[in-house]
């Protein structure tokens, strides 16, 4: 197991490797110049060029990776060419307020997945069936950022709440901005969490249907094992095989989705740097976000990895 | 005499079980008006061909039939009392301690995320709330027991480090663990190889003597029933076409179809020229089944009255049979020798 964990970083060595060279590359195709930018539109010419003398942007490109590949290496992940602070420093401000985000909003949808996906599938086409796999659906066709604005709308402001419904006047019971108190997290990770849910839970329930028939099942049965022993203890152990793949891509789209649910609840985290960043072609910042959230994402895929080998004793990962 | 009535001396007894399949389109039924006796610490084989509703048969036992499948008559009577007057909680007292059933499947049927322990250790939990040493303890001994070579490596290893026919053996294990009164076999040997079936055969003879059980084996081979039963039940179609003791089925069998079935095994003794007799036709689909004798579309004795269902008779010998050849009311040729082929 140790080896098999020591084999898995080093392999994620070239990955981040490929990330760095990927951005690296999108960020000098895209058209705008950073230093055109920093100077303003109507700079001289002579100043402009100055800047990007000095930000090393008439280098070759392999000298310029070079350079940057470097600092990377020592922890140093260059300036930001708007602000000039140390992207480093940038990030680690940001960083755990999108860690936190995603992984609460992950616990969410882990959570709700699971209970709607194992109730769906113990009472397959029943009414609560039914119900949730509807509501499955419309979670996973949602935008998530404009489940965030209607989120706003009713929770937040307490607008266009429905007058019929009784006892209920003012329903601004949450922050619409910012992070940190309990009134600001649970709407941003409602917003992120939703379509997750609704994704595990869909997965969780053709999973247990599977499982529910194996000829184990029926074993359990006749051993006298009580129903909830064998939904819980044999069905879901083997269910949750094909779930936890979906759960370590999931967070992929969970840290994308991060990006959108940031700037509508204006949450000052990775997501909300790197789109201030791309729209001002302040490409050592998106360098460092992406490189960063890869890194999340290798790690994340580690531990499912990880998670799969406890769950599903026939793999051998040596 | 299969049929003592006396229930003392049965340890088990079906009346009339019907058990039926509610699809959208149709109503199928898989056992329809099954009765028979399990003599205490006796064997009894029920054999037929695939879709003759023996698993379902056994399923029904332990009432573990699943949807859309529902048992909706009759009786099984389990040392006296009706199973299915049984709530739920009480059946599941019954499944694994006093019933136990093992399966076709030795491959799938052990949970793959679970060692072999841990498995036959939930046995002893459920029904004697044992904790855990102890139950690896019993463990151990039913693995020793059951002939598995090095019990304690054994024992800590996950199904899919087993052979088939050792996990046929760690099934039986669970199945035996709590010292069943009735083992309820599927087909236990039909996945496996012919060397080890022989073995897992003898096994569950050996234990069944040691352990004063009853059991029901169900299988289509009919080499496996005059090797290891007491009584036989031919089904077909959900119905029992014939009851005797195995020594009757062999030498003297009633039904044409238990005769076709005989026929169609290769003689052990003598050489046969040309192809093997088989059963002319197909098992009918469930849901087109004929309205008389079951068996009639491909009985080469068929005659007008076998458009009439008919009743499984009990014969002076004690055994039974669902055929009009042996009633008053058959019409067909009066010179009728059921057994000719067998016996030319």
């Amino acid at each position: 197991m140790f080896t098999y964990v020591l084999r898995r970083i080093l392999q994620t060595i070239p990955v981040l490797i490929g990330v760095t060279l990927l951005v690296f590359s999108l960020m000098h195709l895209i058209p705008g110049d950073p230093a055109q930018i920093m100077a303003g539109e109507s700079a001289p010419k002579e100043q402009v060029e100055n800047i990007r003398e000095r930000l090393g942007l008439n280098d070759p490109y392999p000298v310029q990776y070079w350079n940057y590949i470097s600092g990377v290496l020592q922890g140093d992940l260059g300036n930001s060419v708007r602000t000039g602070r140390d992207v480093t420093n940038e990030i680690g401000v940001r960083f755990w307020v999108t860690v936190e985000l995603a992984f609460y909003s992950m616990i969410l949808s882990i959570f709700l997945g699971l209970i709607a996906g194992i109730v769906s599938a113990t009472r397959q086409y029943s009414f609560s069936d039914v119900t949730l796999m509807i509501v499955a659906l419309f979670g996973l066709s949602m935008p998530n950022f404009w489940l965030g604005l209607m989120l706003i709308q009713w929770f937040a402001i307490g607008m266009d709440v429905p007058s019929w419904i009784p006892f209920i006047e003012n329903t601004a019971w949450f922050k619409p901005s910012g992070w940190g108190s309990f009134e600001q997290i649970v709407l941003p990770v409602i917003t992120l969490g939703t379509g997750g849910a609704a994704i595990i839970a869909r997965m969780t329930r053709s999973s247990m249907l599977e499982v529910i028939d194996q000829d184990y099942i029926r074993t359990a049965r006749a051993k006298g094992a009580k129903e909830r022993v064998v939904v819980y203890r044999h069905a879901l152990k083997n269910a949750l095989i094909p779930v936890v793949t979906v759960v370590g891509l999931q967070f992929g789209a969970l840290l994308g989705g991060t990006v959108l649910t940031e700037t509508v609840f204006a949450i000052n985290g990775m997501g909300k740097l790197v789109i201030d960043a791309i729209q001002a072609r302040d490409f050592p910042i998106v360098q460092g976000t992406v490189l960063v959230a890869a890194l999340l994402f290798v790690l994340v895929n580690l531990l499912v990895d990880i998670t799969y080998r406890y769950l599903n004793k026939r793999i051998d990962l040596n | 005499m299969p049929n003592t009535n006396k229930s003392e001396e049965n340890i088990l007894e079906i009346n009339n079980l019907q058990t039926t399949f509610f699809t959208e389109e149709s109503e199928v039924k898989a056992v329809d008006g099954v009765s028979f006796t399990i003599p205490k610490g006796k064997t009894v084989g029920v054999v037929g061909e695939s879709g003759s509703g023996k698993s379902i048969t056994s399923l029904s036992i332990l009432r573990l039939v699943d949807k859309p499948g529902k048992i909706v008559g009759g009786e099984i009577k389990f040392k006296g009392e009706n199973l299915l007057d049984k709530s739920e909680t009480e059946m599941r007292k019954i499944r694994g301690k006093e019933i136990s059933m093992i399966f076709q499947e030795p491959m799938t049927s052990l949970n793959p995320t679970y060692t072999v322990g841990q498995q036959i250790n939930e046995a002893f939990k459920i029904h004697e709330g044992l904790g855990k040493t102890s139950a690896r303890k019993r463990s151990l001994e039913m693995l020793k027991l059951v002939g598995i070579p090095s019990p304690e490596k054994r024992i800590d290893q996950y199904p899919h480090e087993l052979s088939g026919g050792m996990r046929q053996r760690v099934m039986i294990a669970i199945a035996l663990a709590c010292n069943p009164e009735l083992l309820i076999a599927d087909e236990p040997t039909t996945a496996l190889d012919v060397t080890i079936q022989a073995q897992i055969l003898e096994l569950i003879k050996d234990l069944q003597q040691k352990l004063h059980m009853s059991v029901l084996l169900i299988t289509h081979d009919l080499g496996v029933v005059a090797e290891t039963c007491d009584y036989v039940a031919v089904m077909y179609c959900g119905k029992i076409v014939e009851f005797a003791d195995v020594k009757s089925i062999f030498n003297n069998p009633q039904h044409p179809y238990t005769v076709g079935l005989l026929s169609s095994l290769p003689p052990h003794d003598r050489d046969i020229e040309g192809d093997l007799p088989v059963i002319p036709g197909a098992v009918p689909s469930p849901d087109e089944l004929p309205v008389g004798c079951r068996f009639a579309p491909r009985c080469a004795h068929a005659s007008d009255i076998c458009n009439t269902l008919p009743n499984l008779v009990t014969n002076e010998n004690g055994n039974q049979v669902r055929c009009w050849i042996y009633s008053d009311k058959w019409d067909g040729n009066p010179e009728v020798e059921v057994n000719a082929e067998r016996t030319t």
